[in-house]
């Protein structure tokens, strides 16, 4: 079908590959699930209230149910009994769906080296994003965010 | 006063009391622990001494010594504003020692956790079950004997 451009002149349009526009649009409404266990949690909040302001990166609104949520943050140390939790919390996610491990406890069991710790969370949930820190500061939860950004930003969109 | 405590016990128990001692203050009295109930409830009853307030219960599992287990109980006299800390020696391969869940229903999670951590019985608890650990969790993790890196997952690779 032919397209007649020529009656809008006011209208500018420009060409871009859909999978751009999506992942642009994307990169910027990230509605989070807070999976917060442990004292990162305090750090998380810090992050996420007005002196830091994950609004800034689209990032402001969590939701509290994983069927509403984009992107799961596992804040604090995840024990051997909460795991079959976290992985349900994952599973109930809609694809699309990333995960951040918040915290050095998420990535690797932190110094949690024993019998009912997990030892980072991606024995359990695949992670995309991993913020290390005993806690993290905001800035570096920033950085990480704006990781996810990108990755969300550059990657095949299933639509 | 530290110490008249002691002397009230010796002189009530001179049967079930093993040693006292008092350090810095600090009263101790070593039981028997088949008379642990009775001389617990001497303490919280007795007018002069009304230790009403459980305030703690634990274990120690001194491993190569014989008897290989302690029991502490920590009790606090608001009345007198006084502190006095209960031993008990338990041996054997499968300890046991009586609940003190009717004097003190704090006692309850308390002999629980001992339970779940040492593999210690209560005879009289009502609800003996595991607190912190899951159900499928296998011996007793604050043992000297558990394994320091053994971990039994429910979700994700055995490692």
């Amino acid at each position: 079908m032919e397209v007649d451009f020529k009656g809008t002149p006011e209208l500018g349009f420009f060409a871009s590959r859909l999978d751009d526009v999506v992942g642009w649009a994307r990169q910027y409404s990230i509605f989070q699930y807070p999976f917060v266990t442990a004292c990162c949690g305090m750090e998380y909040m810090a992050t996420a209230c007005a002196h830091y302001d994950v609004d800034r990166f689209g990032a402001g609104l969590p939701r509290f149910s994983p069927r509403q949520a984009d992107v799961l943050f596992v804040v604090g140390t995840i024990s051997q009994k909460i795991a079959p939790v976290l992985v349900n919390v994952y599973q109930q996610m809609c694809a699309p769906k990333w995960v951040v491990a918040f915290g050095v406890c998420t990535c690797t069991g932190g110094f949690y080296d024993n019998y009912a710790t997990v030892r980072g969370i991606d024995h359990v949930i695949p992670v995309d994003v991993y913020i290390p820190g005993c806690p993290p500061r905001p800035e570096t939860v920033l950085q990480g965010l704006m990781m996810l950004q990108e990755k969300i930003r550059k990657e095949k969109q299933e639509l | 006063m530290p110490g008249s405590t002691l002397t009230r016990l010796q002189e009530s128990f001179p049967e079930a009391i093993l040693g006292t001692h008092s350090r810095l203050g600090e009263d101790t009295a070593i039981l028997k622990p088949e008379a642990l109930r009775r001389v617990a409830r001497f303490l919280k009853e007795d007018p002069r001494l009304r230790f009403d307030f459980l305030m703690d219960l634990t274990a120690v599992d001194h491993w190569k010594r014989k008897p290989r287990f302690e029991l502490v109980c920590h009790l606090y006299s608001r009345s007198n504003n006084a502190r006095l800390r209960l031993k008990a020696p338990l041996g054997g391969a499968s300890p046991e020692a009586p609940s003190l869940t009717s004097l003190w229903p704090a006692a309850d999670w308390y002999e629980r956790e001992v339970f779940d951590m040492f593999g210690i019985r209560f005879r009289g608890h009502p609800d003996l079950r595991r607190i912190l650990m899951y159900r499928e969790f296998q011996g007793h993790p604050l043992r000297k004997d558990y394994p320091i890196d053994k971990r039994q997952p429910l979700v994700g690779p055995k490692d």
